[in-house]
């Protein structure tokens, strides 16, 4: 009787629970380290840290919420709610790269900034500034 | 059960109904609507983080001591919701009461530290209107404690359910959904951990 529903319930120590525990207590604690510890330059950083957080909810999605699992014995619903969480993660890329894209690399030409994440503070006082402060 | 079905007897007590199949699913679905939900305030925030009008810097007022103790209780209560499931698919209804109490008094703790912070940030002069900054910092981890503070409730009110009705397909059904749910509140929390309170810290001091 192959275990089709791929559900490790009746066995008796949860390790994929545990294995997924500790991985995500190092990933946490590592994060934090490059994040604070190092010299690296923000580029590796952000992509570093990123990286883990993404590392980290597959970890939750494939340890703790068994999203591979198949309701019934054909294979349908595990892929479905695979490509969905896929699908979701897409578009959640693409929301936040996209805006922010749009609204910083736009308007660091606009208010001609070389550095705009770094500069940018100081200069802008609210949403409304580019009338009022355009001219820098 | 609607139809006479024959199930592996492995298959778990939540996957026995054809209505706890199409829920668990649907469930599944509605996630995906709550990333792209969550994916819109974060590009909110993330869009507005540098416009700090007069007011603090966010990397400024974060505190590395504050964001652990949230962040491990939160990692702690999705770990010990998963060991509540696995002990209701072993039929075991006293680890299953225990381990979802023990993830609620975990959330419970979340709740209290994130509350404490806000006030704390509230007291150094940053509130939901110092800033665009502030702004969207206040709705996004807000919203993701809304999320939490729902789902106490919730799951408490399927505990009691429990208690009365004993394990079921219906039952364990809302309870693996429940744990579904509590699950993803910690993977949007680590999104949180990582591009509000990291990214913040390193953006004020690099």
């Amino acid at each position: 009787m192959a275990n089709k529903t791929e559900v490790n319930g009746h066995g008796g120590f949860p390790w994929k629970h545990l294995v997924g525990f500790v991985l995500s207590i190092v990933l946490t604690l590592f994060a934090l380290w490059v994040a604070l510890g190092t010299d690296l330059s923000l580029t590796w950083i952000l992509i570093i840290i990123f990286g883990f957080a993404f590392l980290q909810a597959a970890l939750q999605l494939l340890m703790f919420m068994h999203v591979t699992e198949n309701s019934t014995n054909t294979k349908l619903t595990g892929r479905v709610q695979v490509g969905n969480i896929l699908f979701a993660a897409f578009v959640a890329i693409v929301i936040v790269i996209g805006s922010v894209w749009v609204m910083t690399a736009g308007h660091a030409k606009h208010d001609k900034h070389d550095k705009p994440k770094t500069e940018n503070r100081e200069n802008h006082g609210g949403e409304h500034d580019s009338e009022e402060h355009g001219s820098h | 059960m609607a139809h006479a079905e024959t199930h592996d007897p492995n298959t778990p007590l939540e996957y026995r109904s054809e209505v706890g199949r199409l829920n668990i699913l649907g469930f599944w679905i509605f996630l995906g609507a709550e990333i792209a939900l969550f994916a819109t305030l974060f590009a909110t925030y993330m869009v507005l983080t540098h416009r700090i009008a007069d007011g603090p810097a966010l990397g400024e007022l974060f505190e590395v001591k504050s964001l652990l103790i949230q962040t491990f209780l939160l990692l702690t209560s999705s770990f010990t919701c998963g060991l509540a499931v696995h002990e209701m698919r072993r039929h075991n209804v006293k680890g299953l009461m225990l381990w979802m109490i023990i993830t609620l008094g975990l959330g419970l703790g979340f709740l209290y530290f994130e509350i404490q912070e806000f006030l704390h940030f509230i007291h150094e002069g940053a509130n939901i209107g110092t800033s665009a900054a502030w702004s969207g910092f206040f709705v996004l981890v807000g919203t993701h404690g809304a999320h939490v503070t729902f789902g106490i409730f919730w799951v408490t009110m399927v505990l009691i359910q429990v208690a009365k009705r004993g394990l079921t397909p219906a039952t364990s059904a809302k309870v693996f959904i429940t744990s579904l749910y509590w699950h993803f509140l910690d993977v949007v929390w680590i999104f949180i951990f990582t591009a509000v309170y990291l990214m913040g810290m390193v953006m004020h001091h690099g």
